[in-house]
């Protein structure tokens, strides 16, 4: 397999509609829903039914704010990756995503001889010692499945970022179908 | 698409650095958990943080006009939003960065891409409609830049989030 995808959930009219129109964010107002239940042309009550089931089938994960990393003193983020036990990988990968300052965590294919990782857990904090400390917490977890592959391949590495090069999200096209 | 916060955010933006007071920072870390979903949230909010609906509104608008927080909204799964994903690294001559920064950069079904202290030194997500489009996309940029393109698409998923505290 050489692409993550996803099995397209099931989506209604509407519920693409509501995607379209909060994607990039919903008014801060004292009544967001009855905005949202104008511009879809729905009632209220529909309207907070519809993200009821759509945060009960995971579609919408929260309604949350999203903090500028930059702006509240993040700026030190750290992709760790590990050389761990397959057998052992699904388990020491959800020990690793419950770590407080993980914000993503994943198995990836090895593509050897370069590169021996299949754990990623990306760590965050407002110095470049405080994800060091976060590192050697995730090390300290994996000891035992840490693999040995003795010749140059290290069994775990921290890739600090250095420059954003590109940044811009994931969105739900506009299709008119 | 103008952003619905753009319509609705009416304090100034500003580039210079925001104070964050105790209210600035309870307000950050509760709402990052997630707002409820009722007619009148933000007054729900308020009486957490012992404040008012219209002092909530104003204070989360103003942190949006300083880009204190980048967003505001429901956080979707990607699943929902259809297409493939990968995961993808090239090591690129020092001497080439920049060069191959554009060539990279170029591909629209480029989402990020970021410069890490490695020898694999460029790490950039795909993001494509079609699952077989990410293929033609590696190969396009291998051809574009003679270096060959690292890609790791994720297998397993343990968790996605993030919780910064102020």
């Amino acid at each position: 397999m050489s692409v993550s995808t996803y099995p397209s959930k099931e989506l209604s009219a509407l519920e693409r509609a509501y995607i379209l129109l909060t994607q990039n964010g919903m008014p801060v107002i004292p009544q967001p829903f009855h905005y949202i239940a104008e511009q879809l042309d729905i009632s209220v009550e529909q309207a907070l039914a519809m993200t009821k089931d759509l945060k009960q089938r995971g579609i919408i994960r929260r309604i949350a704010a999203v903090p500028n990393h930059y702006k509240l003193g993040y700026r030190f983020n750290g992709m760790t990756v590990w050389d761990i036990d397959d057998e052992q990988a699904s388990k020491f990968g959800d020990a690793v995503g419950k770590l407080p300052f993980v914000s993503h965590c994943y198995l990836r294919p090895r593509q050897l001889p370069n590169w021996n990782y299949n754990l990623f857990a990306m760590v965050h904090g407002t110095t470049p010692e405080e994800i060091e400390v976060y590192r050697s917490q995730i090390k300290d977890l994996l000891a035992d499945v840490l693999q040995d592959r003795g010749n140059k391949l290290e069994s775990y590495n921290m890739l600090t970022s250095t420059k954003i090069l590109k940044k811009t999200g994931l969105r739900l096209k506009n299709k008119t179908a | 698409m103008t952003t619905t916060q753009e319509k609705f955010s009416n304090a100034p933006a500003s580039s210079s650095d925001y104070v964050l007071d105790k209210l600035d920072r309870a307000l950050i870390n509760l709402l990052q958990h997630g707002l409820p979903v009722c007619e009148n949230p933000f007054a729900q909010v308020a009486q957490e943080v012992a404040s008012n609906e219209s002092e909530v509104i104003e204070r989360i608008n103003n942190l949006l006009a300083h880009k204190v927080l980048s967003r505001f909204g429901p956080m979707f799964d990607a699943a929902c939003l259809g297409g493939a994903f990968t995961l993808a690294a090239i090591a690129v001559p020092e001497e080439r960065f920049d060069e191959v920064t554009e060539i990279v950069n170029s591909f629209e079904q480029i989402a990020h891409n970021y410069k890490r202290d490695h020898q694999f030194n460029m790490w950039f997500v795909i993001a494509t409609e079609l699952k077989e489009e990410i293929a033609e996309v590696v190969k396009a940029i291998e051809a574009k830049t003679q270096l060959s393109v690292l890609n790791v698409p994720k297998e397993e998923e343990f968790y996605v989030g993030l919780y910064l505290p102020v």
